[in-house]
C-alpha cells in the first residue's frame, strides 16, 4: 500500500497548508497559506524539507494519526502542546514527544496531538512532505472556497494522506533551539490606507487599549473586543483591495485584523496594518488572547522587515543535532531507543 | 479630466500606504467604465514595466493596490515610478472579453425577483427586460473566487441591501443591490435580492480558473427554466466549457 498518514481523529480543525497563492487575487482568489509561515517553515527546515512546503496545520486541538509507511520523520512546531506516541491504535502505554524536534514514527505506530497552549496553531511537517497536487500553484486549503489542500476540506476521520516518502532518511533527529513562536503581547503596525477617516481619539484608542482575541475569530481575521473606535457612524466606501494584516473597523466600531484566508476585497476602512515582521506573530493568536498595538513608521517596519526575513533564511543554523544518548536515555523512551540503534546500524 | 479623442489624461490622485508591503493607487472621480479602464492601463502599464519587486497589482473600483517587496524596491521609488507611469494615462474601455451569459429568471430560482418588481414599481416582466438589456462592465473581482462586481444597473432597479441578509444562496444565484449586479460563483451568504440563476461556472475550483476579468463586458442572455436545466446538467459535467476561452 502506498505511504500514508491515516487521520484516526481530525481535532478541531487540521488542514493542509504552506504558504499560500499569491497571484491571483485580481480573480478574487485570496493568497491562504499557513496563519503562522514562520512556524511552517521552521518546521519544514527541522524536517529537511523546503520551507514552503506543505505541512498539517493543527488548530487548538490535535489530531490522532497513524503511521502507514515504514516509518516517517516528522516535527511539531508552533504552540506548545502534549504529543503522545503509541506503538498501535490499541496501546495504551506512550511515549512522549516534544515540539521543536524531529522524531522517527515506524509503522503503525499512532501520534496523538493534544489541546494547544500558548498559541492557536501548530504545524505538523513530514520529511519529503506529502503527496498532494497542487491549485493554481499551492496545497493550501482554502476552505470557504472548498479548494486546495486534501479534497479542499479540513481533515475527517478515514482520511489518509499520502506521502511522498515510502520511509525516513537515515540520519540524527535534531531539534530547533533559540527560536520562539508563541504568541506576542503586542503587534506593531503602521496607520492605515483611511486612517484620515478617524479621529485623534479613535486612533490613539487603537494604540493605547488592550483588546481580547473575540469568538468568531477564524483564519480569515480576527475579531477583537475592546474599545470601540467608531459608534454608530455609517463608514462604508466604496470597496477595494485589502492588504494583509490591515485592520478594518466595521460600522459596529468593531476592529478585525485580517489574515491568510482574507477576502480580496472589502468596504470597511482600514485604520492601520500590522506590520509584514509581525504577520506571523499575529496569526498564532489564540480566541480569548488579550494584545496590544504599538504604532511604528513605516522606516521601522522596514527595518523589522529586513530582520525578519534574516531571522527565516537563518533557521537552519538553529537546527541542532540529538546525540543518541541525549534523545534515548530519558524515562519513558526504552523502546525509541531500541528502535534507534538498530535503524542508526541499518 | 479631458475626453479626447485619444483618451489620454492624467488622472488625479492619491498614494496611500497599506503597510510596508502594498501601496494603493486611488483615483479620484466618479466611478465608471472610463475609471476603470484607466485603472485597468496603469496595472497594464505597471505590468509592461516588469519593475523589479512589483508581485501583484489588484484592481477595485477606483483603486489599484500594488504588493511589492520593499527590500527589493524602496516605497520611495516606487511611488516615483507610479508617478510617472500616471502621466497621459490612455484608458481604453473596449480591451476585455464580451460575453453573453444566459440566465434564468424563473420564480423558482428567482426569490427575490417578485419583491423587486414591487419595490422598483415594474412587473417581473419589466425587471427582467431592463436587467437584461443592457451591457454591463466588470468593474473588479472579490469577496469570492471568479467573482464579478458589474455595472452599471440601470437606476430604476438601485436598491439598497436586503435589512437581513439570507444565510445560503446556491452557486449561479444571479442577484442585484445598489447600481451593480452579480453571479455568485460559490454558495454563499448574501444580502443581496436575488432575481435569478445562471448555469455557466464562473469559478471552476477543479482546474482553478476564473471565468470573467476587470475590464470585460457582459450581456445576459434570458432562457427558459428548461433551457436552465439543461445548460445547468451540460455544465455539471464539464459539457459547457466555457472556461478554457478567456484564458
Amino acid at each position: 500500500m502506498s505511504p500514508a498518514l491515516r487521520i484516526l481523529s481530525p481535532g478541531l480543525l487540521t488542514t493542509v497548508q504552506d504558504l499560500g497563492r499569491p497571484g491571483y487575487q485580481s480573480l478574487g482568489i485570496p493568497v491562504g497559506g499557513a496563519l503562522d509561515p514562520a512556524a511552517l517553515r521552521a518546521a519544514n527546515v527541522l524536517v529537511g524539507n523546503a520551507t514552503d512546503s506543505g505541512a498539517l496545520e493543527i488548530a487548538y486541538i490535535g489530531p490522532t494519526l497513524q503511521v502507514e509507511a515504514d516509518d516517517v520523520r516528522l516535527a511539531c512546531v508552533g504552540a506548545d502542546a502534549p504529543i503522545e506516541v503509541f506503538a498501535n491504535a490499541e496501546a495504551r502505554g506512550s511515549r512522549r514527544l516534544r515540539t521543536m524536534r524531529t522524531a522517527r514514527l515506524r509503522r503503525g505506530e499512532v501520534i496523538r496531538v493534544g489541546s494547544l497552549a500558548r498559541g492557536a496553531v501548530l504545524y505538523l511537517a513530514v520529511e519529503g512532505g506529502f503527496e498532494i497536487e497542487p491549485v493554481l500553484g499551492s496545497v493550501s486549503t482554502y476552505l470557504r472556497g472548498r479548494f486546495g489542500g486534501w479534497e479542499g476540506r479540513a481533515l475527517v476521520s478515514g482520511d489518509r494522506l499520502p506521502l511522498r516518502r515510502t520511509k525516513a532518511s537515515e540520519r540524527v533527529e535534531c531539534e530547533l533551539q533559540g527560536v520562539d513562536f508563541t504568541a506576542p503581547a503586542t503587534v506593531r503596525a503602521t496607520l492605515g490606507p483611511q486612517a484620515d477617516r478617524f479621529s485623534e481619539r479613535e486612533i490613539a484608542a487603537l494604540f493605547a487599549g488592550e483588546f481580547t482575541v473575540a469568538t468568531g475569530s477564524d483564519r480569515m481575521g480576527l475579531r477583537l473586543s475592546g474599545p470601540l473606535l467608531r459608534q454608530g457612524q455609517r463608514c462604508e466606501m466604496v470597496s477595494e483591495a485589502v492588504a494583509p494584516g490591515s485592520i478594518q473597523v466595521t460600522g459596529g466600531g468593531e476592529p478585525i485584523v485580517l489574515l491568510a484566508d482574507r477576502q480580496t476585497t472589502g468596504g470597511y476602512p482600514k485604520i492601520a496594518t500590522v506590520i509584514s515582521a509581525d504577520l506571523a506573530a499575529v496569526g498564532r493568536l489564540p480566541i480569548g488572547a488579550k494584545i496590544k498595538f504599538a504604532p511604528v513608521s513605516i522606516d521601522l517596519a522596514l527595518a523589522l522587515r529586513r530582520q525578519h526575513v534574516a531571522e527565516l533564511d537563518d533557521l537552519h543554523s538553529h537546527v541542532v543535532g540529538i546525540r543518541l544518548e541525549q534523545a534515548d536515555l530519558r524515562p519513558g523512551l526504552y523502546q525509541n531507543l531500541i528502535s534507534g540503534v538498530v535503524d542508526a546500524r541499518a | 479630466m479631458t475626453a479626447g479623442s485619444q483618451g489620454r489624461t492624467t488622472p488625479r490622485y492619491r498614494l496611500l500606504t497599506a503597510g510596508d508591503t502594498a501601496l494603493a493607487v486611488e483615483f479620484e472621480g466618479e466611478v465608471n467604465p472610463r475609471l476603470g479602464a484607466m485603472i485597468l492601463a496603469l496595472a497594464n502599464r505597471l505590468s509592461n514595466e516588469k519593475l523589479e519587486g512589483v508581485t501583484e497589482t489588484i484592481p477595485a473600483f477606483r483603486s489599484l493596490l500594488v504588493h511589492y517587496e520593499p527590500l527589493v524596491l524602496s516605497p520611495e521609488r516606487l511611488s516615483a515610478r507610479l508617478s510617472e507611469l500616471m502621466q497621459d494615462l490612455e484608458g481604453r474601455e473596449q480591451v476585455g472579453n464580451c460575453w453573453r451569459i444566459p440566465v434564468c429568471y424563473d420564480p423558482s430560482v428567482a426569490p427575490d425577483l417578485a419583491e423587486v418588481a414591487a419595490r422598483t414599481g415594474f412587473s417581473c416582466a419589466q425587471v427582467i427586460e431592463r436587467h437584461s438589456a443592457i451591457l454591463y462592465y466588470v468593474y473588479m473581482l472579490g469577496f469570492l473566487p471568479g467573482q464579478a462586481y458589474m455595472g452599471d444597473l440601470p437606476a430604476e432597479l438601485a436598491l439598497p441591501r436586503r435589512a437581513s441578509p439570507r444565510t445560503k444562496v446556491p452557486a449561479g444565484s444571479l442577484a442585484i443591490a445598489t447600481n451593480m449586479t452579480c453571479i455568485f460563483p460559490l454558495e454563499t451568504p448574501c444580502g443581496w435580492h436575488v432575481i435569478g440563476r445562471s448555469p455557466v461556472t464562473l469559478w471552476d475550483r477543479r482546474r482553478g480558473r476564473a471565468l470573467l476579468r476587470a475590464g470585460d463586458r457582459v450581456h445576459f442572455s434570458p432562457v427558459s427554466l428548461h433551457e436552465y436545466e439543461h445548460l445547468a446538467a451540460q455544465a455539471a459535467s464539464g459539457l459547457l466549457d466555457t472556461t478554457g476561452a478567456a484564458a
